[in-house]
């Protein structure tokens, strides 16, 4: 059985360790709020208003809807995991 | 060489492939059958996430739905793209570092509860059978389509070869075949989109040629002087709040599908684990981005070449009435001809005329029947490709197929093959017994399988509506809570899995029980303006409150989950956690 008594902890004990999790809850907070600005906000909410603004040659919320939120998508997992790489160095957790 | 030659060597040519790499990759121990030895590179995760993903329905019907859509059509572009972000950030690492074998073990081992272990292995093999069924039918139309081949023969055909490199390299042969099919697909899928890009706009990126070349205000115009709405305006086809409950539901119905969560148990640690996310989604939005171009396209090239097409002459093949048509320039409209012959294309003749008027409603033709896997199927006649191309879009539609059943059949042997025989069933199982087993259910889901695509039950569409509702409403909520709420117990997962389970089934159930049960009417219609493909979301939510609320209301889970819990959370020992 693999429990968390096997595994090791953080090393700086528990401060670190609520520390470490905090920074992290911290960028998931913000990159799901521009996750849900580009697409339920800019895509859905907003779709009406933002129909009469273009972008090249569609109206602005079509292309948050057809494409520019699944493009900041995949860029807000890109910089998830850089980021995180960063803060699992800066708290020694990294394998 | 015609099309039909070259569909028989391309199909050919990639099942081979697949099949050596199923041998190739064989395997010998229950690690490498479940999770592939958990040795994948973050890379190649991502590339057979993304064939694992994206199914017959995403290669071909999806931008052939969107085209008819309009706006409305990216709750399918948003909310199943939209769940790698939730998968990236809120479940993969931490069920890496978790380190088993499947998704019922996460549940069963955090929630220290049998009964939470079966209650999820039994969702994980119903979502997955309701999904694969669709899949294998799939394989038998592209057959039918192409090769004029009999479903049948074409269902079994498919049978074999998965079932080959299932059974014998178990989640490493699957593994390395998806990336293969990722290959074959997003290049069948591209070179058309391309070459019609190319041809309309003048610019061979479909993504910018969607946006910066003037196709989309002259389809809006187009659709204006027919009857329809402008493509462009948003919640013509559906209600917003639908649109956001189902955009919802189907965003967290991806990140709570089994065979997508499995994925992330094959990589080496859990920073491979939020790579292979992004490489994941990477390659999946760019099928994603490119269909809403080829919708577009699609539909602009239909209804300006077919819209006032002269009939030359009419003539009966196999008791249909084909009309054989030309354009304003007095062009054979070839490709309309050979699609009406398999009735995916049919017309009324209008006075030796084709109209493309919409009904009274604007929702759809008036006088004509266009099916909407046209879109994707006819775009290399419709671009003059040569018959290569062609032949492409086949091996595409059944790589694509092929893929995402390999992935859901292991989902289906390791729920029954770990989570119930033995971790319920039989825990003195040795390695060798457990290995037979998992082959052996294996083997009878491809069965079941190709059973359900031969005899496909009359409601394929609504059930996955089922899959993604169910996903939702069961999995996610209690895997998020069982990582980022220490307080979460077992009653309370089991009771949130239950009440979101049972919502959620008993509402499609309703809502879709004309199709389901040929009752005459609906037993219930929208839920606040709801409809079914939308409801997993507040079965999602019920779970949530329920799974927080029963927690906190009985005893704190025992010391060592919420020891287990505070190890999820940080990265450093992945590659030891999961030694037995």
């Amino acid at each position: 059985m693999a429990t968390g008594r096997k595994v090791a902890v953080v090393e700086g004990g528990e401060e670190k360790a609520i520390a470490y999790w905090k920074a992290n809850v911290r960028l998931i907070f913000i990159l799901l709020a521009i996750w849900a600005l580009v697409s339920y906000v800019a895509g859905i909410i907003l779709a009406r208003p933002l129909v009469t603004i273009n972008l090249g040659q569609v109206p602005l919320s079509f292309w948050f809807a057809h494409q520019g939120s699944m493009i900041t998508f995949v860029v807000l997992i890109f910089v998830y995991a850089k980021l995180m790489d960063g803060i699992d160095n800066k708290f020694d957790v990294h394998e | 060489m015609d099309a039909q030659t070259w569909t028989y060597i391309l199909v050919i040519l990639t099942f081979g492939i697949y099949i050596y790499i199923g041998y190739a990759s064989r395997v010998k121990d229950t690690k490498g059958f479940y999770v592939a030895g958990q040795g994948v590179p973050a890379i190649a995760n991502g590339a057979a996430t993304a064939a694992d993903w994206m199914s017959a329905a995403s290669f071909i019907s999806m931008a052939g739905l969107i085209s008819v859509l309009g706006f409305d059509g990216s709750i399918y572009l948003m909310g199943w793209t939209g769940g790698y972000v939730l998968l990236a950030l809120l479940l993969a690492p931490y069920l890496r570092k978790f380190g088993k074998y499947t998704v019922p073990d996460f549940v069963g081992d955090r929630y220290y509860s049998k009964t939470a272990r079966g209650v999820a292995a039994i969702a994980a093999v119903f979502v997955s059978l309701t999904y694969v069924a669709g899949q294998m039918r799939g394989v038998g139309v592209v057959f039918s389509r192409f090769l004029g081949l009999d479903i049948t023969w074409g269902v079994v055909l498919g049978m074999v070869i998965v079932a080959f490199f299932a059974v014998l390299g178990g989640m490493k042969g699957i593994t390395w075949t998806q990336v293969a099919q990722y290959v074959v697909l997003i290049i069948a899928y591209l070179i058309p989109a391309v070459a019609i890009a190319v041809i309309l706009t003048g610019n061979p990126i479909p993504q910018l040629s969607l946006v910066f070349s003037d196709i989309t205000g002259k389809l809006n115009q187009i659709q204006i002087d027919l009857g329809f709405r402008e493509y462009t305006e948003p919640f013509a086809n559906r209600k917003p709040i639908d649109v956001f409950m189902i955009t919802v539901a189907l965003m967290i119905g991806t990140a709570g599908l089994p065979h997508v969560i499995v994925r992330f148990y094959t990589v080496p640690n859990v920073r491979a684990a939020r790579y292979s996310a992004g490489w994941a989604l990477l390659f999946i939005a760019l099928l994603y981005t490119t269909a809403p171009a080829v919708a577009v396209f699609a539909r602009y090239n239909l209804l300006n070449t077919l819209h006032g097409a002269r009939v030359v002459s009419t003539e009966t093949v196999a008791g249909r009435e084909i009309l054989n048509l030309q354009d304003a320039q007095g062009r054979d409209i070839e490709w309309a001809s050979s699609w009406q012959r398999t009735g995916l294309i049919s017309f009324v003749n209008q006075d030796g005329q084709i109209s493309m008027q919409a009904n009274d409603k604007g929702t759809t033709f008036a006088h004509a029947t266009i099916d909407n896997d046209i879109i994707v199927l006819s775009t290399p006649e419709v671009a003059r490709l040569p018959a290569f191309v062609i032949a492409l879009v086949a091996a595409g539609g059944l790589a694509a197929a092929l893929s995402t059943a390999s992935g859901l059949l292991l989902v289906i042997s390791s729920a029954f093959s770990h989570d119930i025989y033995y971790r319920l069933i039989n825990p003195n199982a040795s390695e060798g017994l457990r290995l037979l087993v998992g082959r052996i259910v294996i083997f009878l889901g491809v069965i079941a399988a190709g059973y359900f695509g031969i005899n496909p039950p009359g409601f394929v569409a609504e059930v996955v509506a089922f899959a993604f509702g169910l996903a939702a409403a069961s999995f996610f909520p209690i895997i998020v809570l069982g990582i980022f709420d220490k307080r979460a117990n077992d009653k309370g997962a089991i009771a949130g899995m239950l009440v979101g389970l049972i919502f959620t089934m008993v509402m499609i159930l309703m809502m879709q029980s004309v199709k389901i049960f040929g009752t005459a009417e609906p037993l219930m219609g929208p839920f606040f303006g709801i409809t079914a493909q939308g409801i997993g979301t507040i079965g999602a939510i019920l779970n949530f409150a329920v799974t927080l609320i029963v927690s906190r209301a009985t005893a704190a889970p025992p010391q060592e989950i919420q020891d287990l819990v505070e190890s999820v959370r940080v990265p450093r020992g992945a590659g030891s956690a999961a030694a037995h």
